[in-house]
């Protein structure tokens, strides 16, 4: 790798592209050239960073500055000032921001994040595995192959007290122990990638900014429960990810980090990516399995459960992307070191995405346990143009409505609970006194209702049902009878619907009706305070 | 999986299998719960969640449907929460469902209508308004027998899993997704996907979404029926059991009885294809031919001239100068009936059927090497082989029942298929290996895999030594099959011939299947016995799942063999020419018998044409359609100065008739058929025949009266009793028995005999299985020059045999009209033929005209053509060159020529 004094990422994705971040990137190229600059400083492309609404997002290390909005004609005073002089122009810098890595110090931000899930993101260059190799990506690997039977891998992970981070909070270690137990010669990894969650894309930034980690983590899961075989089922729209995993598997392969024999350890795996095709059920694990077997995309009954039985029958890991993106970390530093983040029952970090009326929306990676309130008042910035806050939707869609009282609620798996909530996918959305409850429940819904698969009776026909009645609420036609009508049928669906999608549609209906009563009460009496449900 | 658990369901403690599914354990002890996707042949889905119940230990409310016991399993199947959720489930699927059930075929007959009823939900009182207006309806009636209404479908993927599943078909699934979702066959129109029609679904549809066509000419509901009536099907020889609804004398609707063999399946023939029994052209009286045209006739001149007639000719040129041709279509009481009629009226053997044509190599060669000429084991053994080698039968078309079982152990139960076959058969798309041999080169690709088998050490040495014989001499020819001169002789790839031998040789349990493609050659016999070589060789008969199979192609075909109907031997295979069997029927017969065995099917053509037979009796036969060389047979016909025809239509063998008697239908008498199992099978009488035609055994008894031989038969019982007398292998099978619902295998030797399975189990029925060194022969016909293309013929799915039945339906002619080639798109482009363009088609007996269609399915030089259209009759062209010892003709060989027009 060549030494260079400082990097510039531009952060690539659907989003900031649409901004321009392809201008600004040329744009850089040239000024830097033309300064005759070009051996000192790299310009890469990386993944979202994580922020959202901002433009066209840039960070320039060493100093792990962030420049917000920046047009390609604010780049030659970047490069002039900052990247010649060494002076941050600070009208376009993010102003609190991020980032403080575990092990990476940072400078010059109060806001203090701890990341191990997204160290590397928006720090390296994800389609150049010597930088991923170059922070110590594969050390956990290696570790593991030469100095660790599978079944210490599988304790050290239990030991750590990972939870699976795509909402259920299963312990990972045990799901590993259960499918390592289970008959049979062949076994699967599944790295669930289709991030369909409303407001949620913590799982890109990783596979967009850091794809070695994942691989990592899968390979320590495969060398862990004795798979040979893995696939990462991406969610189709997610173009750059693909192409970004495509890339790093392709790179692994060259490094004889995937293939037979790894790292002369006798080990072989091998990775391959499927695509989504953007049925938001296919999240659900048997769903997702099916829809890998070419079928439609459709839940299986539990149990039998994928473990012992998942994909073509056989014992299967279904995996989040960042519970896999949590192992390399674990394995290389050991449960003990991990078990100092979070809490006693949920350890570790927490990636999430923070939307809506707050000043700084997207991701961060806080500690398990965190509140909710330090969450949006701090990282977030609290509610933009001095408004008030009103609610905030917590785990994504099938999330629940928490408002002002309910929001110093400790954000981990078990004290969610209490509250009747989950951590979901954490999507956290943040709504100001402006925000219409009543509009926001009735998007939910028809999400749902678009969504479901149409397997099961409760699901298919209630989340209809909900929706006419939103409707009809939310035009203010309705009684206040329909309100109790949707709590019986959510509660019904609760209790008799397939998988996990028609059983949460409880939640934000339950919550928001019993939350904000009022408001609901007051469009039936035609008092609208938002533009939408007048129209 | 057989131990006993106990478990309480609502308190009462129920004993169970452990692993059984929890809700069939409740309704079959009486607990009836909800529930509307459930069907017990289906893997169940969990939709409808209607059978939700409660377990201790577990969480929440969970579906009965997807539970298996466990010991001592406590659940709640009913309280008030769990019925309050049910209402709730009920209304929503009633709020999705459009219930016209005033205008319903379903009204009286459904899951849904009956649960709205229990649960008291009429209109007035339903919670949720009805959406199924609201969201769009799709209404598929392009299938010619079955109509879809999305604003039924209820979405219980009972038809989805039943065509997959049951038929293992896979032909329908669901479209779009939520509210929106619903049954699409193939890419979404019934008529262009690859539906053919069996059915399936709607038996499976729990309401009226997927609905029959009024095929039967008119609707029905059940409550309009006069009764149901179970009976045996009339097509092919699975035997298929059916449920015939009548109504008013018809048939009117036909559902699969769940009952061995087919349990609750067919194929579009025998749900949609039995409309020919209510036909106004049915035969009705007897006719005689007065001045060249057919006369009504009362049945007791009828009878007195057939009667003289057949008297004169028997004394002027003597018994052997008149020949019957008894019929596989025909129960086997009648076939006994004729075949005793012909040797102890008549006083001759000359007495055959078109087992002759299809499969009398197969009686020919497993007699000589196993003692036994049926099908070794039985259909429902095939699902559980681990291999399945099927060749010379397109199952799919000629068997359809089977096929699916032969699907379904490909797809359910991970057996390896192998097709050999020269066509690109619909069973390839589910086979490991498909081997392409060229036409009539059997003896030299079986031959090349036993050599393989050898080779490698494949074989079963310890059979060979304990239960067979010849092996030594066997193997020496087989030395000389190496895989590389079979390649030469047969064109498969001698990778493929090695593969498949491997595949076979290493199999615990491997089934052979055959049936024309094997039997209908000049080396019929010799390809029967390299396959039972080829059984033998790695000890394959003799257990459940293996053998060697012949699908026998007509609904009793095997009757009509194993109750005599062939020229050599009296019922259940006792040789003419045995004076001790010879003595045993003239004492129960009570008249001198001939020990001459008779002439077979072919060799009467020709001894007509040669002057030698001078009369002809056929019941129920059409060889001016199924025969070869059917110039040649025309002129038989012609040439004959008695022809008595007994039929249930006018068909194209009747034209050349003196005498006419309307026969009755399957549908219109009692009796039994044996099914290519060996299981025979009650035939019950549903309607009274038409007009005045009579059950064929009924016929011949009062013609034999009226030639002076008393048959006292007063029932189908009284010759029941007979054979059971008279034929070994058929002595246990009762009249009492079968009224019992036995359906038994033969042999089954004495009333407490249980039937048999499967046949040469611990030792063969001739003693000891005997190797037949084989080698091969080419095919009595070439192509060369002046006939360069190879014709080979067959059945097709929508069609049976001369099509007097199948093509008096209402629906399978929509499927295929009349007759086509299939020709290689090469083939044509080199001709100059465009698709569908007629072409005339010439042999060395006569031409055809006929429409050619391009096909991949045959291979470049071979052309196919279905035989069962008499305007352009496959059999005008094929070769009537036989079999030495079977006498069975090559109609899997011809080579012809293609012109353009």
């Amino acid at each position: 790798m060549k030494l260079q004094r400082a990097h510039v990422l531009v952060s690539v994705d659907p989003e900031t592209v649409m901004a321009g971040a392809k201008e600004v990137e040329e744009r850089l190229i040239k000024e830097i050239e033309s300064r005759g600059l070009s051996d000192e400083i790299k310009v890469l492309e990386t993944g979202t960073l994580g922020i959202s609404g901002k433009g066209v997002v840039l960070v320039v290390y060493p100093e792990g500055i962030y420049y917000e909005n920046v047009k390609p004609d604010d780049v030659p005073k970047i490069v002039e000032e900052h990247l010649l002089k060494g002076r941050p122009v600070k009208e376009l810098m993010l102003p609190e921001l991020p980032v403080r890595a575990v092990k990476r110090e940072t400078v010059g931000l109060t806001r203090k994040q701890v990341r191990i899930v997204l160290e590397n993101a928006g720090v390296i260059d994800p389609e150049n595995i010597e930088e991923y190799i170059a922070v110590g990506g594969y050390e956990a690997l290696e570790k593991a192959l030469t100095s660790m039977k599978p079944e210490e891998v599988i304790e050290e992970v239990k030991k750590s007290g990972l939870r699976g981070r795509g909402g259920a909070g299963f312990p990972t270690g045990l799901k590993w122990e259960f499918t390592r137990k289970a008959e049979g010669d062949i076994k699967y990894v599944i790295c669930n990638a289709d991030e369909g969650e409303p407001g949620t894309f913590k799982d890109r930034l990783i596979l967009e900014g850091d794809p070695h980690k994942l691989l990592e983590g899968m390979m320590l899961c495969a060398y862990a429960i004795g798979a040979r075989k893995g696939y990462i089922y991406i969610r189709g729209e997610y173009a750059l990810s693909i192409k970004r995993m495509q890339k790093a598997i392709d790179d692994a392969y060259k490094y004889g980090l995937l293939g037979e024999d790894i790292l002369g350890t006798g080990f072989s795996f091998d990775i391959e990516i499927k695509k989504g095709a953007g049925a938001y059920v296919c999240g659900e694990e048997t769903a997702l399995i099916e829809s890998l077997e070419g079928k439609r995309g459709q839940p299986r009954f539990k149990p039998p459960y994928p473990v012992t039985h998942g994909l073509w029958q056989k014992p299967t890991v279904v995996n989040n992307v960042e519970t896999l993106a949590n192992v390399p970390s674990i394995i290389k530093n050991g449960a003990e070191w991990y078990k100092k983040f979070g809490t006693e029952k949920s350890t570790g970090t927490k990636v999430y995405t923070i939307l809506g009326h707050v000043k700084y929306p997207g991701l961060i990676e806080v500690e398990m346990g965190t509140p909710l309130r330090e969450i949006i008042f701090s990282y977030g910035g609290g509610i933009k143009n001095g408004k008030k806050f009103k609610a905030a939707l917590v785990g994504g869609a099938a999330g629940v409505f928490l408002p002002d009282r309910l929001l110093d609620v400790k954000m981990d798996f078990d004290n969610l609970k209490e509250y009747k909530a989950v951590l979901g996918s954490g999507a956290i959305l943040v709504m100001n006194e402006d925000a219409c409850m009543v509009d926001m429940l009735f998007s939910i819904i028809r999400f749902f209702y678009h969504e479901s698969c149409g397997k099961c009776t409760p699901c298919r026909i209630g989340t209809r049902e909900l929706l006419e009645l939103i409707k009809k609420v939310r035009k203010g036609e309705g009684e206040e009878s329909d309100l109790d009508k949707m709590i019986k049928i959510s509660e019904s669906m609760w209790k008799s619907s397939f998988c996990p999608l028609g059983q949460s549609l409880i939640m934000p209906v339950k919550s928001a009706i019993e939350n904000f009563r009022e408001e609901f009460v007051k469009h039936l009496d035609k008092e609208f305070h938002c533009e939408n449900c007048r129209r | 999986m057989n131990d006993w658990v106990t478990i309480y369901i609502d308190g009462k403690e129920i004993k169970a299998r452990k692993g059984d599914n929890l809700l069939k354990v409740a309704r079959e002890n009486g607990i009836d719960i909800p529930g509307l996707c459930f069907l017990e042949k289906i893997t169940p889905t969990g939709a409808c969640r209607l059978c939700v119940v409660k377990i201790e230990g577990r969480p929440g409310m969970i579906p009965s449907c997807l539970v298996a016991v466990e010991d001592g399993m406590k659940v709640i199947a009913f309280d008030e929460e769990l019925e309050e959720t049910r209402k709730i489930l009920l209304n929503m699927i009633l709020s999705e469902h459009n219930d016209d059930c005033i205008n319903c075929d379903k009204d009286g007959d459904c899951e849904l209508q009956d649960l709205a009823y229990k649960y008291g939900l009429g209109i007035e009182s339903r919670i949720f308004s009805p959406i199924w207006k609201d969201i769009p309806q799709v209404k598929d009636e392009s299938s010619p027998v079955l109509i879809y209404d999305s604003s039924k479908c209820i979405k219980c993927a009972r038809c989805v899993k039943a065509c997959y599943e049951i038929q293992a078909k896979g032909v329908l699934n669901f479209a779009q997704r939520g509210i929106n979702e619903y049954v699409v066959a193939g890419l979404g129109v019934w008529a262009d996907s690859e539906c053919d029609g069996c059915g399936e679904c709607v038996q499976a549809c729990p309401v009226g979404a997927i609905a029959e066509k009024p095929v039967y000419g008119m609707r029905i509901r059940k409550k309009d029926v006069d009764r149901r009536v179970v009976t045996t099907c009339p097509y092919c020889g699975v035997g298929c059991q059916l449920e015939l609804w009548i109504k008013d004398n018809k048939i009117v609707k036909v559902k699969g009885a769940d009952k061995i063999p087919n349990y609750g399946k067919t194929c579009v023939k025998g749900r949609f294809g039995l409309d020919f029994v209510n036909r106004e052209d049915r035969l009705k009286k007897p006719l005689i031919r007065k001045e060249g045209k057919f006369v009504e006739v009362e049945w007791d001149e009828a009878l007195n001239y057939v009667a003289k007639r057949l008297k004169e000719i028997k004394e002027k040129y003597g018994p052997d100068a008149i020949a019957g041709l008894a019929s596989a279509k025909c129960t086997n009481e009648e076939n006994f009936v004729f075949q005793k009629f012909m040797r102890a009226v008549i006083g001759t053997n000359n007495v055959d059927h078109c087992a002759r044509l299809c499969h009398a190599s197969t009686v020919a060669g497993l007699a000589r090497a196993f003692g036994s000429g049926a099908m070794t084991n039985s259909i429902e053994e095939l699902e559980y082989a681990d291999v399945i080698l099927v060749t010379g039968s397109n199952t799919t078309e000629t068997h359809p029942v089977i096929a699916t079982l032969i699907k379904r152990a490909v797809l359910f139960h991970r057996a390896k298929l192998i097709v050999v076959d020269p066509r690109k058969i619909d069973l390839v798309k589910y086979a490991t290996l498909w081997l392409q041999q060229k036409n009539g080169t059997d003896v030299a690709w079986i031959n090349g895999m036993m050599h393989v088998i050898i080779k490698e050490g494949l074989y079963d040495e310890g059979f060979i030594r304990e239960r067979t014989e010849g092996f030594n001499e066997f193997k020496k020819i087989i030395e000389q099959y190496t895989p590389e001169r079979v390649e030469e002789i047969t064109g498969i790839p001698k990778h493929k011939i090695i593969e498949a031998a491997r595949i076979y040789g290493r199999a615990q349990k491997a089934s052979i299947v055959y049936a024309m493609g094997i039997t209908q050659h000049t080396t019929g016999t010799d390809n029967v016995l390299s396959l039972a070589n080829l059984a033998m060789l790695t000890g394959n008969v003799g257990r459940e799942s293996t053998g060697v199979n012949p699908l026998r192609g007509q609904n009793n075909v095997q009757g009509a063999c194993d109750l005599g109907s062939l020229p050599n031997v009296y019922p259940g295979y006792q040789k003419v020419n045995d004076p001790q069997i010879e003595e045993k029927f003239e004492k129960a017969w009570g008249v001198k018998l001939s020990d001459k065995p008779g002439l077979t099917v072919v060799e009467m053509m020709y001894a007509a044409t040669e002057g030698k037979i001078k009369a002809f009796y056929f019941m129920g036969e059409n060889p001016m359609v199924s025969d070869p060389n059917i110039p040649h047979v025309k002129e038989a016909l012609e040439s004959v100065e008695f022809l008595v025809c007994q039929d249930i239509f006018m068909t194209e063998t009747t034209q050349f008739a003196d005498v006419i008697l309307p026969a009755a239908s399957f549908a219109e008498k009692y009796g039994t058929f044996t099914n290519t199992e060996r299981r025979i099978l009650w035939v019950e009488k549903a309607i009274d025949p038409p007009g005045e035609a009579k059950p064929d055994w009924i016929i011949i008894r009062d013609l034999a009266k009226k030639m002076g031989y008393e048959m006292k038969y007063t029932s189908i019982k009284d010759i029941i009793d007979e054979i059971n007398r008279l034929s070994p292998i058929y002595a246990g099978i009762t009249y009492e028995r079968i009224m019992r619902g036995e359906r038994l295998q033969w042999p089954c030797p004495d009333p407490s005999h249980p039937g048999t399975k499967y046949l040469h189990k611990d030792k063969f029925s001739r003693g000891l299985g005997k190797f037949h060194p084989v080698d091969y022969i080419p095919p009595a016909e070439w192509p060369e020059d002046e006939y360069p293309f190879l014709l080979s013929t067959g059945r097709i799915l929508y069609h049976f045999h001369t099509g007097s039945m199948t093509r008096r339906t209402n629906v399978l002619p929509k499927y295929v009209e009349g007759p086509y080639m299939e020709m290689h798109p090469e083939d044509m482009k080199r001709l100059g033929i465009e698709d569908g363009d007629e072409v005339k088609v010439t042999s060395r007996r006569g031409f055809i005209k006929i429409k050619a269609i391009a096909s991949d399915r045959v291979s470049l030089g071979s052309v196919f053509i279905p035989f069962h259209f008499a305007e352009a009759a496959a059999n005008v062209l094929t070769n009537d060159a036989l079999d030495p010892i079977a006498k069975i003709p090559e109609l899997k060989v011809a080579a012809c020529k293609i012109e353009k027009i």
